[in-house]
């Protein structure tokens, strides 16, 4: 029965390993994307490569599909699974900063770190700014946090917020996926001349 | 005209001479989406919990303030959910971005992508994109603070948990950063 970690103990060691191993799929899929270029990270802004979107939502809805065909076959229990519980004044708060960030920056936390892996001395600096943020954010602001925690509300899905159960979710999502990837296109042919010259 | 779907290099060298080394392509986002939707389902089937990023950071900023006072580290309300009884480095999501980094060196040397270099438009310099991209990350770490997450930790993981929380965190982040894309576009454009 999945998840592993539901039934088995593993040693500090093999958790840490199984982090690595997995990391490692993560980062290998980062740098196939060119999520290690922070020109091609913020180009989904300026419309000329949509590959940030295609690639996140694809990931999503195949995660998505995945744990409900698993829990679905009875392989896999999603009550098991962590969730971060919801708060949608912080979720959408912090979003907005995150975005601002985001642009600014040219890379979210995980693509720095494969940037960093090729060579990005801009993504050095952006983990660096990531590290005094985190740091600042601990020692200047724990009242923000406590907000945060404070606010929390359970778990909210759309599932449970709607009545209307995952597989229908799974199957709207592919399909809008599909229509989304036809406007994308489009986008990425209307804003071709965007694209800045290499330096 | 079909010139569509060979994307050059972020850094693709001109010059026929040394053709052999340029960079290969990136895959197709469709094909990098579902292997990345993959890892994420294993993550989940092995962890139960899936991918993150943000801590990593958080458990690093603790061990440094524990480097200059341990009571310090375990008395902050904050750092203490990262200082792991005086461990903070051996925490699952620093591994995992440990991970993250070998995994993006080996594709990076197999696509021959690997260049020392700054990322940035043509109209700014290296020393200001160094400035804008690590005041970025401050900022950006604020609202992953805020949010419990950032684009690992709540778009991935919570989106395919279908969080509606993750989602409004989706559109918030697009938002902003669509909105600032114009005042910011002498970095990018």
């Amino acid at each position: 029965m999945l998840p592993l970690a539901a039934s088995i103990e593993w040693s500090v060691v093999v958790d840490l390993a199984i982090a690595l191993g997995l990391g490692a799929g993560f980062g290998f899929a980062l740098e196939r994307a060119g999520f290690g270029s922070a020109r091609k990270l913020t180009a989904v802004f300026y419309l000329w490569d949509m590959a940030v979107v295609k690639v996140m939502f694809t990931a999503i809805v195949t995660a998505m599909a995945g744990l409900f065909l698993l829990s679905s076959l009875g392989v896999l229990s999603l009550g098991d699974l962590f969730l971060e519980p919801t708060n949608l004044a912080a979720q959408g708060l912090g979003g907005l900063v995150f975005g601002a960030g985001f642009v600014l920056g040219g890379y979210c936390p995980g693509t720095s770190i494969a940037a960093m892996a090729t060579g990005r001395k801009d993504a050095m600096a952006f983990a660096l700014g990531m590290l005094a943020g985190v740091w600042t954010f601990a020692q200047l602001t724990p009242g923000l946090d406590a907000w945060v925690e404070a606010g929390t509300q359970g778990e909210l899905t759309l599932p449970t917020l709607t009545g209307i159960g995952m597989g229908w979710w799974v199957s709207a999502f592919v399909v809008f996926l599909v229509f989304a990837g036809w406007g994308m296109s489009v986008l990425e042919r209307r804003f071709a001349r965007l694209r800045p010259p290499a330096i | 005209m079909a010139q569509t779907l060979a994307e050059p290099g972020p850094v693709a060298a001109s010059g026929a001479s040394d053709l052999g080394r340029q960079p290969r392509p990136y895959w197709n986002p469709y094909a990098v989406g579902f292997l990345l939707g993959l890892v994420l389902l294993a993550t989940y089937a092995v962890k139960g919990r899936g991918l993150g990023a943000t801590a990593a950071f958080s458990a690093v900023a603790a061990w440094l303030t524990g480097l200059i006072s341990p009571e310090l580290a375990a008395s902050n309300a904050v750092h203490a959910k990262y200082w792991n009884d005086g461990a903070p480095l051996q925490s699952w999501t620093l591994f995992l971005l440990f991970g993250a980094f070998l995994g993006a060196l080996a594709s990076g040397l197999q696509g021959r992508r690997m260049k020392l270099t700054v990322e940035r438009g043509p109209r700014v310099t290296d020393r200001q994109r160094l400035a804008l991209a690590f005041a970025g990350g401050l900022v950006a770490a604020f609202g992953a603070k805020l949010a419990r997450g950032c684009t690992s930790g709540q778009a991935l993981t919570g989106g395919s948990m279908l969080s509606v929380g993750s989602l409004v965190f989706m559109l918030a982040v697009f938002t902003a950063a669509y909105g600032l894309a114009y005042p910011v576009r002498k970095e990018w454009l």
